[in-house]
């Protein structure tokens, strides 16, 4: 159906699910055709779920070559890190009798870390063991224990966000919220929420719109609009990333992997819709205000010179929980799902309301849509 | 085994040339020198405190560095336009000029890389981006083509004019077969080195003041006046200062292309103006932030009309063969047209793409002390880099360094 398109389109299965609907024409009641058209809908239904959330994964040719070469090359650095670690720890053994056990164990992850692969091409074992090796790296350091995850995507799971323009009040809950479940840099005050200040009977005017007010809210003949990453589900900033350090996960996450990222910002100057932040300094949380309830994609510590985005609060949204954004909001103006999920509350918003995107024009597909009561 | 000692025989050599000069010539690398160590504590600040020293930020997040990046790109490129004549239309004016030229490229390529490093936030894990070690997102990064291209490129450069200067150092001919073929290819190659870096702006549709199809041919028009107008300044001093001899036929057929690149870049920018104001979108805003300043902010304003006047007057003045063939004010011209392109290319390129940002916010960007410090170590890198290559270049196409002649006077000393 969407073969024709010149542009690139997102595949939820909704348009296929309408139109068996409308050319029935028998309506919601009539039972013997629905129930016919029910199941192979659903057949539909699941072979765009599948569509969505793996696409192209289907045929890893390319993919897995690269897979291959990796594991070869990650070997060889294995082999070579052993070897590197024996000759300099039977030096440093051997030179100095004051280094503690810590200190060398530290010295070896950071050396791992330092030249481990790409988070997107590891093994769940390997995952597994970068997060092992960050935490015991935490708790050298701090003396603290922190909980960090490395869970992948689930199954016909794809992460949609609305956003409903009548409710926001303007508070901000939602911006405090993300910061502090995110652990972002307090020195520069990042923040991946934006919301945008317009004026009553004017429509979006994003260029008169005022994103950074302080004054009590909501402000008469106001109206608020939020924004963040949109997880497009055709997102330009993953295409030109040169070392594939951000990519797009199979439940839609788009996701950055902080220790890949070499800090070139190509990806900031792709994004249409202000949704990267870079750590230009090295961003500091004071102990006692850290999430220690971490996912590798999500909200572990990051280190200056790289690039980090919302991801839905990946570390929440993959146990089943709503992103801290959404559990915040005061007014109930957010709304967070499962687009694959036919009875999630997102799904009916985009089958009921007049829902609309920014920049649709772009063709990025965004996963996050807005609407009016 | 007697190549390497031929080899030998030239590192020796040239080390034993590039250290020794005039006062001035003393006094010029010492400067030079000063400058890169200033540039370089500059960076161990950048390192130690992060990309904070410098005025990027979220809104802005290319500035100094990237905007010189470009600009180099296209003198590097530009030493195709001594190439092709010289190498492939067998036009012997230009023989002279050439190995200047493609020192000039080298030069401009490691500035470029160094450039590209200095923006980087995470410099000490960029063996990510080594293709086989790394991982490479190639083909979709247009990144990574910049990366492959520069870097063939610099291979070309060095490797061709090297193999001349070697072969001329042992008192042979350089066989044209060799050469020639590497020399073809690089002429297809500058103008893919530059066509790719416009690409890396052109590509994006979230910048529309980039998303734009002139870009590219933009880019290659005003490279190829900028890169060899550099050139004919460097001739110049090249030939007051030193042996090597340079005919002002020479020089006045580079006039000619910088001047035909100059209208073509001007005609350009016109239909550029004439896009963005006569029916000014939402994706004019950028183009009205450079040359008008938006709700109060102007920061640009100054540069691009430093720029433009530039321009004009620089590409009017060659038009007139009279003025172009007296070669002081040919300098005169070849000096503001490379600074007016360099302001163009670099800062009123690269800044107002993101100003106003995506949702309309204007923030504006001025290079801090640290970055304006890295800035001038490595155009003082990029000088001390091709001071040593031309003048070992210059040693041998005079003839002052011979390995015959060396050896000669070993044995006649024995």
């Amino acid at each position: 159906m969407s073969d024709n398109k010149k542009w690139f389109s997102i595949d939820l299965g909704l348009n296929k699910k309408k139109e068996t609907s409308g050319s029935c024409g028998c309506g919601k009641t009539s039972g013997g055709c629905n129930s016919h058209k029910e199941e192979l809908s659903a057949d539909e239904f699941y072979e765009a779920a599948i569509d969505a959330s793996i696409g192209e994964e289907r045929h890893k040719d390319g993919f897995e070559q690269v897979f291959d070469v990796k594991m070869d090359r990650r070997q060889a650095f294995k082999k070579l890190t052993a070897s590197l670690l024996i000759g300099a720890g039977a030096v440093s053994t051997s030179c100095s009798v004051t280094t503690g056990k810590d200190t060398k164990e530290k010295a070896q992850i950071d050396w791992e870390e330092q030249f481990k692969g790409n988070y997107k091409l590891m093994t769940d074992d390997e995952k597994q063991k970068t997060i092992d090796r960050l935490m015991r790296s935490y708790e050298l350091r701090t003396g603290k224990n922190i909980a960090m995850t490395a869970e992948n995507a689930e199954e016909n799971v794809l992460f949609g966000y609305a956003f409903n323009i009548s409710q926001c009040q303007g508070y901000m809950n939602c911006v405090s919220a993300c910061v502090e479940e995110n652990n972002q840099d307090r020195d520069s005050e990042m923040q991946y929420i934006r919301i945008h200040e317009m004026k009553d009977g004017e429509g979006l005017k994003f260029e008169e719109a005022d994103d950074n007010y302080y004054h009590e809210v909501p402000a008469e003949g106001h109206f608020y609009l939020g924004t963040q990453c949109f997880h497009c589900d055709n997102p330009p900033c993953v295409d030109v990333c040169p070392v594939q350090a951000t990519w797009k996960e199979e439940d839609g996450l788009v996701v950055v992997d902080y220790d890949w990222c070499v800090g070139c910002r190509y990806c900031m100057a792709a994004c249409p819709y202000d949704g990267r932040r870079f750590n230009w300094s090295k961003p500091e949380v004071p102990e006692n205000e850290v999430n220690k309830n971490q996912h590798y994609l999500g909200n572990r510590m990051r280190k200056k010179g790289v690039v980090e985005k919302c991801t839905f609060c990946v570390q929440r949204t993959r146990k089943g929980e709503n992103p801290a954004c959404v559990e915040a909001c005061p007014t109930g103006a957010r709304i967070f799902g499962n687009l694959l999920d036919p009875d999630s509350t997102i799904r009916w918003v985009l089958a009921n309301k007049k829902v609309f995107r920014l920049k649709e024009d772009l063709g990025t597909e965004p996963k996050f849509w807005y609407f009016m009561d | 085994m007697s190549q390497l000692k031929v080899l030998k025989s030239l590192v020796i050599d040239s080390l034993d040339t590039i250290t020794k000069g005039s006062k001035t010539y003393h006094i010029w690398m010492g400067a030079l020198t000063l400058v890169m160590l200033i540039g370089m504590y500059c960076y161990s600040i950048q390192l130690d405190e992060g990309l904070s020293v410098t005025g990027l930020s979220d809104r802005v997040s290319w500035g100094l560095y990237i905007s010189n990046f470009t600009f180099l790109v296209g003198v590097a490129a530009a030493a195709v336009m001594l190439v092709m004549p010289t190498y492939i239309l067998k036009d012997i004016d230009f023989k002279q000029a050439v190995l200047i030229g493609e020192g000039l490229a080298v030069a401009a390529l490691i500035m470029c890389l160094a450039f590209v490093v200095a923006d980087m936030g995470g410099p000490s894990v960029l063996w990510h981006m080594i293709p086989g070690i790394g991982v490479f997102n190639f083909p979709d990064s247009m990144l990574t083509w910049d990366v492959l291209v520069l870097n063939g490129y610099l291979f070309l450069n060095i490797s061709i004019p090297f193999y001349i200067l070697f072969r001329h150092y042992q008192n042979k001919e350089a066989k044209p077969k060799v050469y020639v073929p590497g020399a073809i290819l690089s002429v297809f190659w500058a103008v893919a080195i530059h066509l790719v870096t416009a690409f890396l702006y052109q590509g994006l549709q979230a910048r529309p003041f980039w998303n734009n199809a002139l870009l590219g041919p933009r880019f290659l028009a005003s490279a190829f006046a900028a890169g060899p107008a550099l050139i004919i300044l460097v001739l110049a001093i090249i030939r007051s200062s030193t042996a090597f001899k340079i005919e002002d036929k020479t020089i006045k057929k580079i006039a000619m292309i910088v001047t035909v690149a100059a209208q073509i870049n001007l005609i350009m920018l016109v239909s550029e103006l004439f896009k963005e104001f006569y029916a000014p979108t939402h994706h004019s805003e950028s183009a009205y932030y450079l040359f008008f300043g938006l709700h109060g902010k102007d920061a640009l304003l100054p540069w691009i009309w430093t720029a433009i006047p530039l321009n004009v007057l620089a590409t009017v003045m060659l038009t007139f063969g009279k003025l172009r063939n007296n070669l002081k004010v040919l300098y005169f011209c070849c000096f503001i047209l490379f600074v007016a392109i360099w302001i163009e290319k670099g800062f009123g390129l690269i800044v107002p793409g993101f100003v106003p940002g995506p949702y309309g916010k204007i923030v504006e960007y001025l290079p801090t002390g640290i970055e304006v410090g890295v800035t001038l170590g490595i155009w003082a890198l990029g000088a001390f880099v091709f001071t040593i290559l031309a003048k070992t270049a210059i040693g041998i196409e005079t003839g002052e360094l011979r390995y015959k002649e060396k050896k000669a006077a070993a044995e006649s000393v024995l």
